[in-house]
């Protein structure tokens, strides 16, 4: 039988960038906050020690920072005709777990969407007609909130973080040496570029060389040392290479514990509750209002928690399983299209080029998890896609985010995978080899969603999330251009050799690709088409928030940390400005 | 290490010591590498500080095998040579300590899987489903290696694995790793071929805190610095050989003086 504890103004689920942003933005408007975490309490000083933090084997091999899957996975299939089964280890992608979770072991990457990313379906069907959008069965969707609506949030953010990186398009002029395709911004980057290395610079020369617009990429990982708007002291980042998949010990890469922790924890109206995972959000009679959240700890101690308002800020997975398991909102059904909870979720479409130096040094591992020159005239719409049979496009960045050898030995095309030919492969071309990374879209599709797993059970004995996932021909023509593209700058370079390694086939669980899942609890303008309004607030249950990736009807060509974080800033406001004065929904439906 | 201290150290202690018993697989009490486990906290008024928290390695000490039987230990030793073969370029897996490496890994957390989802029901799936098998990976190892001598019995005139040719050794290695070759008591000879293959690179890669990478030689072949962590110097000279020798978790060897 649950204990019932005393009521609080909010209760937040999870507790990393969103949940970060939103206790913070909550507490400072006077409210009651409690955040509840289902991982540990963690902290640079004491659990990612510099001495200690470089290590490759700990850290994404045996997972030390991510979700133990041993207690609560997901299971995952191509397509309905198949049976789902478990993700029993980690590999796709790396999700979080802990205070700070997956903004403690993020690259740093901080983008900002297009703003046509915001209007996928009106405007591809405007420049390219109908049937662009329709093609190969997609779903795709207009977000119900434009980049000028956001631009303030964005900037939000990178003041909080203090982004290094050099604006390409400030109020609508053009900017030499940063990005020409970049939405117009209000302010230059806080701190500026981080100087590149070899490999990146010798991208960029062969890109411009090209006619292409190389810029370096907005980066968390700092330039040089800044103080934020909360007194959060942050250093100048120093190249180890261990940024994704690590915590960063030297409070140079932006993170919640890096940034506004600091302050957070210092707010007597706060409270963190960690090792406490929410079972399920329980609503009133009618359904219509959220009551408060049913939790139970390591100890296996059930709590009723009453709260005003519940903010869901766990990652993209749990939010959409937990409105599930709640009953909030209608389920998606691929067959009928009906309903919407578990729609459009989408993912990331990477490729890359590795290229094979004799002359040259790259020194690979002096690096860092944004450490790029990146073009972006094949992302979004920066390129005219007429005839071409796809919407959508990538980043090319010539990136070197570390040299961590267990993960990041690049060989030559035809090497075996072990012998006496592998590691002579691996001795020769460890220093003079890179990697250009593709980083691109994936459009959602009608047949790739989220629901509930009929038969397997997390150890709460809760139905496990079932992914129904598969690339279709739209990511596969966006690849194979980009890729194609990409292998154009790469020959630029003068190499000896270089690799394609192109998007092949199904997806997989097994290697990793990014941890950029989208979709299954998506923003838009209509109940009938989205599960959350433009503010991130359910359309059934008012006083119910979603926060993060989950919100993205489908996934641009870019990392998705920046509009997270700016979505988050833009629901906070809403919620402080409009939602306290008159609780109920902020958009009529 | 010796004296228990609350939080989280003394939660790994607990994990090393469970470790050192040599059990995999059996643990009764599930035991979490510092993620889940602890007890619930409650953090108000400021960011917590306790003197001596902070996460170290788990590491390991001593010499001795604790997981692998003596015949196992040839099987692996016979294997990785082949997975990494020793010549004046750098050393083999077994000269960089990595059957060693294998054995204290699945003698701990990793044997017992205590990150793998191991709950039924198990079919096979598709090659996109990825690991399916019910075995952790130390039973998975221990199933695998008498399933791969019972098949070097039954096609090589009765020969252990160990006691094969080189040239037959890999032509078994192949015939895994392409999954042509189907081995019993339920072991998926792909699955086992990648995890192997996998642990062998880690052994000979990650920090040698772990008892691989003997004298960082698999960091000084390929010219990785190891846990250096400070290259600002060295950003913006490009091409420039940068002359660090590999540094681990415990130093290096030569801050002695001895090689």
């Amino acid at each position: 039988m649950a204990t019932t504890l005393k009521p609080v103004d909010a209760v937040i689920v999870g507790f990393g960038w969103t949940g970060a942003i939103m206790a913070q933005q909550l507490a400072d408007a006077g409210l009651e906050v409690l955040a509840l975490e289902r991982g540990p309490w963690r902290d640079t000083s004491t659990d990612f020690a510099t001495g200690f933090a470089q290590d490759e084997l700990r850290y994404m091999w045996r997972h030390h920072l991510f979700q133990n899957v041993s207690d609560d996975t997901l299971t995952v299939r191509n397509n309905t005709s198949q049976t789902a089964l478990p993700m029993r280890h980690l590999g796709s992608f790396l999700l979080g777990t802990g205070v700070g979770s997956g903004g403690v072991h993020w690259n740093g990457q901080i983008w900002r969407f297009l703003p046509s990313d915001f209007l996928t379906k009106s405007h591809n069907e405007q420049r390219y007609g109908k049937q662009a959008v329709t093609d190969y069965d997609l779903t795709v969707q207009d977000w119900g909130v434009t980049y000028e609506e956001l631009e303030p949030f964005y900037n939000q953010f990178d003041v909080l973080c203090g982004t290094s990186g050099k604006a390409g398009n400030l109020n609508g002029t053009i900017q030499p040496g940063g990005n020409p395709f970049e939405g117009a911004r209000s302010a230059e980057y806080p701190t500026p570029p981080m100087p590149q290395t070899y490999g990146p610079t010798l991208f960029g020369k062969a890109a411009t060389e090209l006619g292409r617009h190389p810029f370096p990429h907005p980066t968390g990982n700092l330039s040089q040392p800044y103080v934020n708007n909360f007194g959060a002291q942050l250093g100048a980042c120093t190249y180890c290479g261990f940024c994704e998949k690590f915590g960063c010990g030297n409070y140079s890469k932006a993170s919640p514990q890096t940034t506004l922790l600091p302050y957070v924890m210092a707010k007597p109206n706060f409270t963190l509750r960690t090792e406490t995972e929410v079972l399920k959000v329980e609503l009133s009679p009618d359904r219509k209002h959220a009551t408060g959240v049913t939790y139970v700890n390591s100890a296996g101690e059930e709590f009723f928690q009453p709260a005003s308002i519940v903010i869901l800020s766990s990652y993209i997975l749990q939010n959409v399983r937990l409105l599930l398991l709640s009953g909030i909102g209608t389920p998606y059904d691929p067959q009928t299209g009906q309903g919407v909870v578990g729609k459009n979720y989408a993912y990331q479409t990477m490729s890359s080029v590795n290229v094979f130096f004799d002359d040259k040094l790259i020194n690979p591992f002096i690096g860092a998890g944004a450490l790029a020159t990146v073009v972006d005239d094949f992302n979004g719409d920066n390129f005219d896609h007429s005839g071409l049979g796809f919407i959508g496009g990538a980043y090319i960045a010539g990136m070197i985010t570390g040299g961590r050898p267990i993960e990041m030995i690049y060989t030559p095309q035809g090497t075996p995978a072990w012998g006496m030919a592998w590691k002579h492969a691996a001795a020769k071309n460890y220093l003079r080899s890179f990697s250009l990374s593709v980083h691109g879209s994936c459009m959602s599709h009608r047949g790739n969603y989220l629901d509930l797993d009929p038969t397997y059970r997390d150890i709460h004995g809760r139905p496990m999330l079932r992914m129904t996932f598969d690339f279709t021909d739209n990511e596969h023509k966006m690849s194979d251009y980009l890729t194609d593209r990409a292998a154009e700058i790469a020959k630029a370079m003068n190499p000896r050799e270089i690799k394609l390694n192109r998007r092949v086939g199904s997806w997989s669980v097994v290697p990793y690709q990014t941890t950029h899942n989208t979709g299954g609890a998506i923003m838009g303008d209509s109940p009938a088409s989205s599960v959350v309004n433009k503010y991130l607030q359910s359309w059934d249950v008012s006083n119910v928030f979603s926060m993060g990736a989950g919100a993205f009807p489908q996934n641009a060509g870019y990392n998705p940390t920046g509009t997270v974080a700016a979505l988050a800033y833009y629901s906070a406001q809403a919620i402080v400005q409009q939602y306290l004065k008159n609780p109920g929904p902020l958009v009529q439906a | 290490m010796d004296k228990p201290v609350p939080g989280r150290r003394h939660f790994l202690i607990s994990t090393a010591v469970a470790a050192g018993a040599g059990v995999a697989g059996s643990l009764g009490a599930k035991v979490h590498d510092g993620e889940l486990g602890a007890p619930p906290r409650t953090y108000k008024g400021g960011v917590p500080w306790t003197e001596g928290l902070a996460d170290q390695p788990p590491g390991i000490s001593g010499t001795d095998f604790k997981f692998f039987t003596p015949a196992e230990r040839v099987f692996i030793e016979a294997a990785v040579s082949r997975l990494i073969p020793n010549d004046e370029v750098g050393p083999g897996a077994v000269e960089a300590n990595v059957p060693f490496f294998l054995d204290r890994q699945l003698a701990g957390p990793f044997g017992r899987g205590d990150h793998y989802y191991l709950g039924g029901p198990w079919p096979k799936g598709a090659p996109e489903q990825g690991y399916q098998s019910r075995f952790s990976p130390a039973q998975m190892y221990r199933a695998a290696i008498a399933a791969i001598d019972k098949y070097a019995h039954a096609n090589f005139n009765g020969a252990d694995f160990a006691k094969l040719s080189d040239d037959d050794r890999d032509k078994l290695l192949k015939g895994m790793e392409s999954g042509s070759i189907q081995l019993e008591d339920g072991v998926d000879a792909k699955t086992f071929f990648a995890m192997l293959l996998q642990n062998t690179k880690e052994g000979y890669f990650s920090d040698p805190i772990y008892g691989g990478n003997k004298d960082m030689a698999a960091w000084k072949m390929i010219g990785f610095p190891g846990a250096h962590y400070d290259y600002r110097e060295w950003v913006t000279r490009h091409g420039e050989p940068v002359p660090f020798p590999p540094v681990g978790f415990k130093g290096r060897p030569g801050w002695n003086g001895e090689s």
